[in-house]
């Protein structure tokens, strides 16, 4: 079967470690980061992911480029806010966004 | 129009992880509940009773409102803003995760369990700076009346957090009733917490553990049918 892939961006080094480790361990799902808008762009480009999920600490101008621009390009994923606090929340966020 | 939803205790999410039992009013961790999900801004509600000498370790927060209720026992709290803290039952604790946090919560005693209620609440701040904050409440003061514990005002009675709620706990005696008039403004709803007892709200009963989540309406008639302790969370509906 086929993973689910998941790109999360955010600028905080040891949560985004964290967050990716919280979504490979669903076996379903494959996750990677990005820190900055140029690697999250890059990581974009390069592989196709069914979700983005900004993470913390992510300004409102790059939010709002880095959501420009992937629509542009590929107009169907889904983005979603992540709202941190271990494994708490994730599947729930990554289920809700994939349902429709 | 005035709305409700009922959240029975047997119908929540249920987690046993031997270390930790915990009840899940809203999807939490592997409990996926698509109509459960939140109620307005009130995002997580877990009860929470943690074994002796055990507890959450190291874990990142971000962009949520944290606020911790011990009921029984004492937990402790390190933060990676270098507080150490024990809560205990009639404190609250409440932190403000906004750019990124990692904490633990232990049991702080090796041989007695912690009972507690774990809140998340989102804020109306994405990213603002990590702050930690705790209080000790005077118990009488909810007895048979409503005590405020949280509101948005650091001036206020109670702890504050970054979002437009208000909560409130009452302890009553069988037969005593109290009216809560809601603080925000309009579109902000109310959600009835039973910690333990029978109470009645706005002619729908309630048990032990029970949830009713009300919006759209001004005021909430309570009334404790048996000797009854409760929280109330006046949350946005919309933010």
């Amino acid at each position: 079967m086929e993973k689910t892939k998941i790109l999360a961006i955010g600028r905080h080094p040891e949560i985004m470690q964290t967050v990716v480790r919280l979504i490979n361990n669903n076996p379903e799902w494959e996750g990677a980061s990005a820190l900055t808008d140029k690697d999250a762009v890059q990581a974009f480009d390069h592989e196709i992911f069914d979700l983005i999920m900004l993470c913390s600490g992510i300004e409102p101008e790059s939010e709002e480029n880095l959501r420009t621009y992937f629509t542009a390009h590929r107009p169907a994923v889904k983005i979603i806010q992540h709202y941190g606090g271990g494994s708490g929340l994730l599947t729930a966020e990554v289920y809700e966004a994939l349902k429709g | 129009m005035a709305y409700t939803i009922l959240h029975k205790a047997e119908g929540r999410g249920h987690a046993n992880h031997g270390w930790l039992n915990s009840f899940h009013t809203f999807s939490f961790g592997s409990y996926y509940n698509p109509q459960a999900m939140n109620f307005g801004a009130l995002r997580v509600l877990n009860d929470d009773t943690v074994s002796g000498g055990m507890g959450f370790g190291r874990h990142p927060h971000d962009n949520m409102e944290i606020i911790s209720i011990p009921l029984e026992g004492d937990l402790e709290h390190k933060d990676s803003m270098g507080n150490t803290a024990i809560i205990r039952k009639g404190d609250i604790q409440a932190m403000s995760a906004g750019t990124g946090i990692y904490h633990s919560e232990q049991n702080a005693h090796e041989n007695e369990q912690v009972k507690f209620l774990q809140i998340w609440i989102y804020p109306n701040q994405k990213n603002v700076e990590p702050r930690y904050d705790q209080l000790t409440l005077n118990l009488a003061d909810r007895h048979n009346r409503l005590q405020q514990i949280l509101s948005p005002n650091p001036d206020d009675e109670g702890i504050w957090i970054y979002q437009n709620a208000w909560f409130h706990m009452g302890k009553f005696d069988q037969g005593k009733s109290t009216k809560y008039e809601f603080k925000g403004k309009a579109h902000n709803g109310v959600y009835a917490f039973v910690l333990n007892g029978e109470i009645t709200v706005n002619g729908q009963k309630l048990n032990t553990r029970d949830g009713l989540g009300s919006w759209d309406i001004d005021a909430l008639e309570i009334t404790a049918d048996t000797e009854a302790e409760f929280l109330l969370m006046e949350v946005p509906m919309v933010f």
